[in-house]
């Protein structure tokens, strides 16, 4: 597969000016009540600390953990399985629900399942999937990824998603209220639910010392999809392991705030056993975590609580879109979980960045976002994933700066050539430069000139040197 | 003091007069100043495109041509920014070391070392947009950020509040990053344009009829924007406006 082209996927998503203006209001928006959350809580930082460290302690002992929450889950009288990847978390799904006979599947939000294709997966196998939370619903719908960790389709106006609505549910195509599209949807999705024989929840935390799972959702969706059929599989990521029950507290207050700048979210489920006459399944999924876990600069990613807030301050992500960075983690985190799964294929999502470290400061659980993008790079330029173009012009660069007299040249041609070249003809930096922006006008001598010629006399130290 | 200037490659081909105020500025304030004549650039360029072996022999130049100061000031957040925290890849000889020590942005060496307490010479009666790159804000911590809850300051602004006749005027995203980044601005143009376009936008609605930097990067890239955009606003390095803009400046300024 091609890498991802963030630059012309930004392009594209840059012409539909609505859309754009739209998302960055949106998202700037939830930073200032994330903001607004942090400074009513002094102890903010250290919320934040403690967040930080309960995860690192978690991830150093994670088999003892996973092991810990398995026993007790199995106490409960849960069902736990281990998926090594995608495919086998995939593969025990379809199992279970071949068993049940299930036809239907009711799921709230879970990038897990996302990450292993998980729908098309069933699809292909005769069994449909049901998305119940209304954003994921709206990119099921229309075919797309979600484009937002928290809000799935915060990319689209209500007038896109009166169109997809007018297609897939035969809602009033000339009708753009929300209140008037979500209950629609709801209406057309509440029969579902009712009918499914299983559903599926991805999980927020898992809770060692207990054996619980805790789902977090604002539509309650999730008690939906988990209290109304019998069948009720859980999809678990293993680093969303947390030791003990208050340990939760701590990541219940910084989840929401992080994200959208509420509290708490409407509903904070706990899911510890099946429900009298019902199953329940929890499905472990490592696909690519312990691998993540030995790489000695990024496994700190795993902390990640996916509350959105890099995504939302980075100035990238809400100019070019979450569907730009074409994985199923976008903005920031994604920058430098993607390529863990697929080097060639996100090697240039580092470079979808600033560097501005905007991301790293509103963390919850600290993660150091920006410097592993910087590091990501340096991993990116030695396997020699770089476009021919940038990589001879770095090494140009590199020897042109090392050699003074070599700089000199470059300068003083730069002072003679530039100011007469026809944009048309300089060629590409040049020219993407100069796709929004004016060059600035060229003096007629370098500082250095300029140097030479006022003050090189009383320098001691400039004299011996040329 | 005795101070060695660092003049960024940029700011030596294309800014020359930033690297005279920021002299003068030096000078006037008492330093004496060297400016070593073989030095070219940070590094900066390469390493962060990830090509940390092309910057290598760039970076030990660095630190060839400015080891045998005690003080090194270069007007450029990220350069500076580069120096302290990026030059991982040399073996830490006591030389590297002692660079990375020594080497300050200016606005940090004005603020921090100097402790500057006046600009006579000095004034600017105008409205100001004061943009803070991201490597001074987050990388120098030269201002307090939104992000973490921190008592406010600001050491550009502390310094630029004792230029005569200074207004400041308050975008809505003050720390927002302008889009530069580097080769950032090139490899991603259309989402860098964009960043640029809405920055300067935010400091023209807030009134300013100058922006002010201490990275001339940044400036270069707004100015870009602004000139494209056809908005009417200057641009100005800190030092030129803390040297005393002259009239020639001041046109310039305006593009
Ligand atoms: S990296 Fe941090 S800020 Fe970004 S989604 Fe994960 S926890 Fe939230």
């Amino acid at each position: 597969m091609h890498a991802v082209d963030h630059v012309d996927n930004a392009r594209r998503f840059l012409a539909l000016t609505d859309n754009q203006a739209f998302l960055d209001r949106n998202l700037w928006g939830l930073r200032q009540k994330r903001d607004a959350q942090m400074k009513a809580h002094p102890e903010w930082q250290a919320l934040r600390t403690l967040a930080s460290e309960i995860k690192e302690h978690a991830l150093s002992h994670l088999d003892d953990y996973l092991e810990m929450f398995e026993r007790n889950a199995l106490a409960n009288g849960v069902h736990v399985h281990w998926a090594e990847d995608a495919e086998a978390h995939n593969r025990i799904v379809h199992q279970l629900l071949t068993a049940h006979g299930v036809k239907t599947l009711v799921k709230s939000k879970s990038m897990l399942t996302e990450e292993c294709d998980m729908r098309p997966y069933l699809a292909e196998r005769g069994i449909e999937v049901v998305e119940t939370d209304l954003g994921e619903r709206i990119q099921q719908l229309d075919n797309e990824m979600p484009s937002h960790v928290v809000v799935p389709a915060v990319h689209k106006l209500a007038r896109d998603v009166s169109k997809v609505f007018a297609r897939t549910l035969g809602t009033d195509p000339d009708n753009h209220d929300p209140h008037y599209l979500a209950e629609r949807q709801r209406e057309a999705t509440r029969p579902l639910m009712l009918a499914a024989q299983a559903g599926m929840t991805g999980c927020n935390f898992a809770v060692a010392e207990t054996g619980a799972v805790t789902v977090c959702t604002n539509e309650g969706n999730a008690d939906l999809s988990a209290n109304l059929p019998p069948l009720h599989l859980v999809s678990i990521g293993i680093e969303k392991i947390i030791p003990r029950q208050q340990d939760l507290g701590v990541f219940i207050r910084l989840l929401s705030r992080s994200a959208l700048g509420s509290p708490i979210t409407q509903y904070t489920s706990h899911f510890r056993a099946p429900r009298r006459g019902g199953e329940m399944h929890f499905i472990l999924v490592d696909n690519g975590r312990s691998a993540r876990l030995a790489m000695a600069d990024f496994w700190y990613s795993l902390k990640c609580i996916r509350c959105s807030a890099c995504m939302n301050t980075c100035p990238v992500y809400r100019r070019s879109g979450g569907l730009s960075y074409g994985g199923v983690y976008s903005g920031p985190i994604g920058a430098i979980i993607d390529p863990t799964m697929d080097f060639k294929r996100y090697s240039t999502l580092p470079f979808a960045s600033t560097l501005n470290g905007s991301c790293t400061h509103v963390c919850p659980v600290k993660i150091n976002i920006h410097e592993q993008i910087y590091k990501w790079r340096e991993l990116v330029a030695e396997q020699h994933d770089l476009p021919f173009i940038k990589r001879s012009a770095m090494k140009t660069a590199g020897i042109i700066l090392s050699h003074p007299l070599l700089y000199r040249g470059m300068v003083k041609a730069m002072h003679t050539t530039v100011p007469y070249l026809p944009s048309a003809l300089v060629n590409s930096p040049l020219n993407a430069w100069c796709e929004g922006r004016e060059l600035p006008p060229m003096p007629k001598q370098s500082f250095r000139q300029w140097y030479v010629e006022h003050r090189q006399h009383n320098d001691p130290h400039g004299v011996h040197t040329s | 003091m005795d101070v060695a200037l660092f003049i960024p490659c940029f700011i030596d081909a294309c800014f020359p007069q930033v690297g005279v105020a920021t002299l003068e500025l030096l000078e006037r304030l008492g330093c004496s100043v060297s400016y070593p004549m073989k030095q070219t650039c940070c590094g900066q360029p390469m390493a962060n495109s990830g090509c940390h072996k092309d910057a290598e022999a760039t970076e030990r130049l660095f630190v060839r041509n400015f080891a045998e100061y005690d003080v090194i000031v270069g007007p450029s957040a990220s350069c500076v920014h580069h120096i302290r925290h990026h030059l991982d890849h040399l073996e830490q000889t006591d030389e590297v070391q002692h660079v990375r020590q020594n080497t300050f942005e200016l606005v940090e060496f004005l603020h921090d070392v100097l402790k500057v307490e006046a600009f006579p010479w000095a004034s600017f009666p105008h409205r100001i947009g004061l943009h803070n790159s991201c490597s001074s804000l987050r990388g120098l911590r030269e201002a307090s950020m939104t992000e973490i809850d921190e008592p406010f300051f600001s050491k550009p602004k502390a310094l630029l509040e004792k230029v005569a006749g200074i207004e400041f005027v308050m975008p809505q995203r003050p720390d927002e990053c302008c889009g530069f980044g580097g080769t950032f601005s090139v490899t991603e143009a259309p989402v860098s344009v964009k960043m640029g376009q809405d920055k300067v936008t935010d400091h023209h609605t807030a009134g300013a009829e100058y922006i002010v930097s201490a990275d001339m990067s940044c400036l270069m890239h707004q100015q870009g924007c602004a000139k494209r955009m056809g908005l009417d606003i200057g641009f100005l390095h800190i030092a030129q406006v803390l040297n005393g803009v002259s009239e020639q400046e001041r046109a310039h300024a305006r593009g």
